[in-house]
């Protein structure tokens, strides 16, 4: 009986925990928006300089891993399509499923994800540390807004790179995929890419961008709000970037069969 | 405004997830004055540090810096106040990613207009001043424990702050060089007319710098007075603090008991 009881508050306990810490996240997000807009009227401007060394990192140096996974799905994804097809002989119909699948889903997912790998831990530990180190406090002390020096930067560093990313990604995906197809089918550059632009519409191009904002958002308020909530020392730290890893990612793919359910 | 009392606490609660650990304390400190904070492990210095830099809203009363409230208004306005003072925490708490000299000029940075060369002069001053000039490109994991220390007060003075706190700046230092802090210490308020708290347990540095020394018991305030009063006053638990005895709590069997079972 104790335990049924037992279960049933600790189940109680971390939905609270939960709500307060999707809260916390919230607020934090809101209130580097806030600043963004209207930072200099408080003396907490947004500073230009950290907004580019955020976008450089989750960026700029993102750009080669997305580039090559992205190639690489292009490519699984033409050799799924051209076995499948193939059954009913329709190889050739390949470009019509990539250019479906591409803009629409693979780009933006694969592009999220290895975001939320490479920056989602990053900023985690990064903020974490900060705040072990007593460093958030002290930029407090000092009348610095850690929502305007810290939060702010790498949310808005997240909200240019990841479009940016995500069209990258479209280009590596559909390039490596038109050599693919060069080489097995023997499809030209000409035809093929004139048979995606026929059938890519500017809405599933939109589609993909548009969920790169809210991955974006996503990311930034899971991976900076974990990292501002620990405490303890090293070990807590630890935890909370593997935490904010799977977290980010999780909460990508929920929101990709939202958009996918909804849209 | 310049005539207004750097600090002013107000009959000040303060405490952790509603459980008091700060009771009514009083205080005021006078321009130039240097005040030492001391008590037992425990007795709420910390806790008491955390309220008057604006990190933590106290549960009752309040804290007035140059006779501005720093609760009851909002919290850009509380991160105004602030750039007032300057706090060297126990640890350094510098930014790990910059350089010394980085370091001593974020506020500076952060809240003036001064072109760049006066910024460099000025950081250059502040390092001078603790000491550490030469070591600007250095970074805080770079330093031996007392470098950080000093690197700590020259960003707290960065702004020429009216007032300066200091949490254990001696702790862990040997002799010679917390000999040198202590005459720092001495230098902010003769040269510049600053006012400094200091929380300290070290007793030989109290006495040198203090030109009053405040007592923290259990969270109150139990005495107030210049070194010489200290040494004369006849409450036991003073007495027993500066003689460094140790507490001899009253013995009770039944909680002992009970602790050592756990409950
Ligand atoms: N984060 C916290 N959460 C809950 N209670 C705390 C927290 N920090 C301190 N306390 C409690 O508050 C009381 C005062 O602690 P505080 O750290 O202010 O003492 P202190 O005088 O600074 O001691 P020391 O000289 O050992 O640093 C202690 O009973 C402590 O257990
Ligand atoms: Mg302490």
């Amino acid at each position: 009986m104790s335990q049924i009881t037992n279960r049933i508050s600790q189940t109680g306990q971390s939905t609270l925990n939960a709500i307060t810490a999707i809260g916390y996240a919230s607020i934090l997000i809101w209130d580097s928006i806030l600043l963004l807009f209207m930072g200099k009227r408080v003396n907490q401007p947004v500073r230009f300089g950290l907004v580019i060394d955020e976008i450089i990192n989750a960026g700029v140096k993102a750009v080669p891993v997305v580039a090559l996974m992205s190639a690489t799905i292009g490519v699984m994804l033409s050799i799924q399509g051209i076995h499948t097809l193939s059954i009913f002989g329709a190889e050739t119909q390949v470009t019509f499923g990539l250019a479906i699948s591409i803009p629409r889903e693979f780009a933006p997912l694969i592009t999220g994800i290895l975001v939320a790998g490479r920056s989602g831990s990053q900023l985690t530990s990064r903020v974490g540390s900060m705040q072990l180190n007593g460093e958030i406090d002290a930029l407090t002390v000092m009348g610095i807004a850690p929502a305007r020096y810290v939060v702010a930067p790498s949310l808005i560093g997240l909200l240019v790179s990841l479009p940016v990313l995500v069209v990258i990604g479209n280009l590596a995906a559909f390039s490596a995929a038109g050599l693919y197809i060069h080489a097995t089918l023997g499809i030209g550059p000409d035809a093929y890419w004139a048979d995606i632009l026929d059938v890519v519409t500017i809405d599933d191009f939109l589609h993909g961008i548009m969920k790169s904002f809210i991955f974006a958002i996503l990311l930034a308020m899971i991976a900076i709000s974990l990292g501002m909530r620990v405490y303890g020392g090293a070990e807590v730290l630890g935890k909370s970037t593997t935490k904010s890893v799977v977290t980010c990612i999780a909460a990508i793919i929920g929101a990709d069969t939202i958009f996918a359910l909804l849209l | 405004m310049s005539s207004q009392p750097p600090i002013i606490v107000e009959n000040l609660q303060g405490g952790y997830n509603g459980i008091p650990v700060i009771h009514g304390c009083n205080m005021e400190i006078a321009q130039g004055e240097i005040v030492v904070i001391m008590g037992g492990s425990g007795s709420g210095k910390s806790t008491f540090l955390k309220h008057l830099i604006g990190l933590k809203e106290p549960m009752q009363g309040d804290v007035k810096l140059f006779g501005q409230s720093l609760y009851q208004t909002s919290i850009y306005k509380r991160m105004d106040l602030l750039k007032g003072i300057g706090v060297a925490f126990q640890s350094g708490a510098l930014m790990s990613s910059m350089t010394i000299a980085e370091n001593v000029a974020l506020p500076l940075r952060e809240h003036t207009d001064l072109d760049e060369e006066l910024i460099q002069v000025i950081t250059r001053m502040k390092l001078d001043f603790v000491n550490l000039l030469g070591k600007d490109d250095l970074l805080p994991s770079e330093l031996s424990g007392g470098m950080l220390k000093r690197a700590a007060v020259a960003r707290a003075i960065a702004l020429d702050p009216k007032l300066t706190f200091m949490d254990e700046p001696s702790a862990g230092l040997d002799p010679v060089i917390a000999a040198a802090l202590d005459d720092l210490i001495i230098q902010l308020k003769e040269s510049l007319g600053m006012s400094v708290v200091v929380v300290t347990h070290e007793l030989e540095s109290a006495f040198k710098i203090a030109d009053r020394i405040v007592v923290l018991d259990r969270g109150y305030i139990i005495f107030s007075g210049t070194p010489d009063e200290i040494k004369k006053s006849d409450n036991t638990r003073i007495q027993n603090l500066i003689n460094r005895v140790p507490e001899e709590e009253e013995f009770d069997a039944e909680l002992y008991a009970q602790q050592l079972m756990g409950q």
